[in-house]
């Protein structure tokens, strides 16, 4: 699986990773699907091994999906929860770091809501990291899993590579961890990332932080873009004062049908979940089995963990 | 020390008096008595200074001392020690202590401290607001009869413009200057680094450049109408430079002083999360520290202070936004300083007068510090300008090590520092 183009301990960010890092995880996880479609799911890859799958935050999903990666891989699947009013200035995390230690696993999976943790982590602890979300910085195994939905849909789009390929990421960007990865990603791939959305919502300077192109107009932004991924607008906390309403929101950057129209033919539609539906995409849109893959994105998001976990394990490569 | 003491052979650089010459320099009971090539009486002890630039003491107006209050962070003690090892004979201590120096007592404490365990001497600066809360100005003539040299709500800004407009006006009446930490509380909320390119890509939530430049606008407007004497803390953004160099063209009573660690750095050292690289204001743009260079060049920003912050390890092992803000400083002012005269930003002579005699002027140090004018008191640094070394954060002298000079090569080395000539630091000891 070409493992000799893999040789870091951690998954960080996709700020760190090179186009032959990344096309090599996309192959390893294109030939894992496999074992997800067999009878018996399960390979033992990985007995012996352990993983602590590490949130700060709540994810059901993005925990559970790491899970299910590892147990089909037969590792030993740890599920640590540290519930975030507890997090007070950080002591836990030192704390936690002590425990962690003493369970000697081979993987860490942590989720926390500070940008920055698990390069903190990382730092203090011997053992391989998984970023399965950090702040508002990076979620690499989220950007990898829209690489590789991507990739799977490059022949409807007659392309044979990223090359040159526009991906639109509409709305919240400057909260979005996901919009970060992805931006980078794409960007290491070759392709063309966009943010949309209001003044405000983009991250500053994001033309020289991420070569992404700003469109404020909805309409200009997906014009002739292949592939349309829309962010969840984080009403609970983050977007308060920077919009009006959510009305007035949808109104302007809501992904509708008319909208979708002018990008190119064959798009297709991605949310990395869960939907907003009326706020960010109608539902027209997100239920529309044609244009809209959010369901290949949780497949290819459990394929994808498996390769990242049967990476940073060492198995069959060194590291 | 009493009896004679003859510095020898030195470079001696006194911006005070325009001097810049190979001579020596004679003490006389912790007086300065001469300066060039005085006649020695017998019996002198000798301190050469062949190949070393003789300088008056230091003076760094922003310090931290962390005492009374937060000692596990830095004492009257440990603060005066790193003064003395980075050449600094005088610290203007900023009152965020608990409690805060907002009364004639606390005054009293830490001057009777620095009295019983200072090495250095130390100049406490006094809250504008009581209890720092933006409230109610503190009784700004008791406290400077009681010691103080200035006001300031540093850590804080006086952000109600009807408060700071009375705290202008009042300060007046004893000729007190009111020193700015300069931020405008409702565009720096929840930020953590410089708003930028870099706070982007490492998704931290960012404070903008305009939180500075807004507030020292506004207070600009302020000091034209009422005439108070006002100091911009630690500038870092390119718009309150302008907004400076501006006001001082007008004659205005406006100055400021500027960090090391902002003219020497950028946001880029946050990269990695460094949480020894945060602080308030934050490490800015390139273009800002550019605009703090040309400052500095063109004499708008006239003092070099540290902002000197100790905190304890716990405070910085944390996630970055969890992080207390501030560098130490003082041990490292004078080589990194040092590079604005390498780099042709300033002679030496502007460049040490920036850390002498202007912070002393403007806190109307008494007794001459600052300079080596005959009558002075005998408060000197003794360095090795070619000297290089590397900045190791294990072995600086005070009580916290959070530098973010760690690693750095540097240029120039004190060998001593005399304080009323008395050698409290002496590095060949
Ligand atoms: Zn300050």
């Amino acid at each position: 699986m070409g493992s000799h183009l893999w040789n870091r301990k951690h998954l960080l960010g996709m700020a760190d990773l090179s186009r032959e890092e990344i096309q090599s995880i996309l192959d390893a996880a294109a030939s894992l699907r496999e074992v997800n479609r067999r009878e018996i799911k399960k390979v033992p890859t990985l007995r012996g091994k352990t993983v602590i799958n590490l949130f700060f935050e709540n994810s059901t999903r993005t925990r559970t999906s790491f899970e299910l990666a590892g147990k089909r891989m037969s590792a030993d699947v740890i599920n640590m929860s540290v519930a975030s009013s507890s997090v007070k200035k950080g002591e836990t995390l030192i704390d936690t770091l002590a425990t962690l230690q003493a369970m000697n696993p081979d993987v860490v999976v942590i989720r926390h809501p500070e940008s920055g943790a698990q390069e903190f982590l990382a730092r203090h602890l011997d053992t391989a990291i998984v970023n399965a979300g950090d702040g508002r910085h990076e979620h690499p195994t989220q950007a990898l899993l829209d690489l590789l939905t991507i990739h799977d849909h490059l022949p409807l789009l007659d392309r044979s590579g990223f090359e040159g390929l526009v991906v639109a990421v509409c709305g919240d960007s400057l909260h979005s961890r996901v919009a970060r990865s992805i931006a980078l990603g794409l960007r290491a791939m070759g392709g063309e990332v966009r943010f949309v959305g209001p003044p405000g919502l983009i991250p500053p300077k994001a033309e020289e932080a991420f070569g992404a192109r700003v469109y404020h107009d909805m309409e200009e932004g997906l014009d002739g873009a292949h592939v349309v991924m829309a962010l969840r607008l984080q009403l609970e906390r983050m977007t308060v004062g920077f919009i009006p309403s959510v009305r007035e929101y949808f109104a302007f950057w809501g992904l509708t049908r008319a909208r979708l129209a002018r990008a190119a033919p064959g798009a297709f539609v991605m949310h990395p979940g869960p939907i907003n539906r009326g706020v960010e995409i109608s539902s027209e849109v997100a239920d529309d089995r044609e244009r809209s893959v959010i369901l290949e994105q949780v497949a290819n998001g459990l394929a994808v963990r498996m390769a990242v976990l049967y990476r940073l394990c060492g198995v069959g490569g060194g590291r | 020390m009493s009896g004679f003491v003859l510095i020898r052979g030195g470079r001696v650089i006194d911006p005070a008096n325009g001097m810049d010459a190979t001579g020596d320099v004679l003490l006389e009971d912790g007086i300065i008595r001469a300066v060039g090539r005085p006649d020695v009486p017998s019996g002198a002890k000798v301190l050469e200074a062949d190949g070393l630039v003789v300088a008056p003491g230091l003076v760094d107006m922003h310090v931290h001392l962390r005492e009374p209050g937060f000692e596990y962070k830095e004492t009257i003690a440990g603060g005066t020690l790193a003064a003395a090892a980075g050449g600094v004979t005088t610290v203007a201590c900023m009152p965020n202590t608990r409690p805060v120096n907002d009364d004639p007592s606390i005054t009293g404490y830490i001057l009777q401290k620095a009295l019983l365990e200072g090495i250095v001497n130390v100049a406490p600066i006094g809250a504008v607001t009581k209890g720092l809360e933006g409230r109610e100005l503190t009784e700004m003539g008791l406290l400077m009869r009681a010691g103080c040299v200035a006001f300031s709500d540093d850590g804080r800004p006086v952000a109600d413009s009807g408060l700071m407009r009375r705290a202008l006006d009042y300060s007046r009446a004893f000729g007190a200057l009111i020193i700015q930490h300069a931020e405008e509380p409702s565009l720096s909320a929840g930020g953590c680094m410089h708003e930028g390119v870099v706070s982007s890509r490492l998704g931290l939530p960012g404070l903008p450049a305009a939180a500075e430049s807004v507030m020292v606008d506004r207070d600009i407007r302020l000091v034209e109408l009422t005439g108070g004497r006002y100091h911009v803390a630690h500038i870092s953004v390119a718009g309150a430079v302008e907004a400076v160099a501006r006001a001082r063209a007008r004659g205005l009573p406006v100055s400021c002083e500027v960090a090391p660690h902002h003219f020497s750095l950028t946001d880029e050292a946050v990269v990695g999360y460094d949480t020894d690289a945060k602080m308030s204001p934050p490490l800015r743009s390139v273009e800002d520290r550019n605009a703090l260079l040309e400052g500095l060049a063109r004499g708008v920003i006239t003092v070099i202070a540290t902002d000197h912050a100790p905190h304890d390890s716990d405070s910085k092992r944390v996630e970055f936004c969890h992080a207390s803000n501030g560098v130490v400083g003082l041990e490292t002012m004078l080589p990194v300083s040092l590079e604005l005269v390498r780099d042709g930003v300033m002679t030496w002579m502007d460049c040490l007068r920036a850390m002498t005699v202007a912070p002393a002027r403007l806190l109307g140090l008494d007794r001459g510090r600052g300079t080596l004018s005959p009558g002075s008191v005998a408060d000197l640094v003794l360095f090795d300008p070619e000297a290089v070394w590397v900045v190791d954060a294990a072995r600086l002298h005070g009580t916290s090590k959070n530098t973010c000079f760690h690693g750095r090569r540097v240029r120039g080395r004190v060998k001593k520092t005399l304080v009323a000539g008395r050698i409290v630091f002496d590095d060949d000891l």
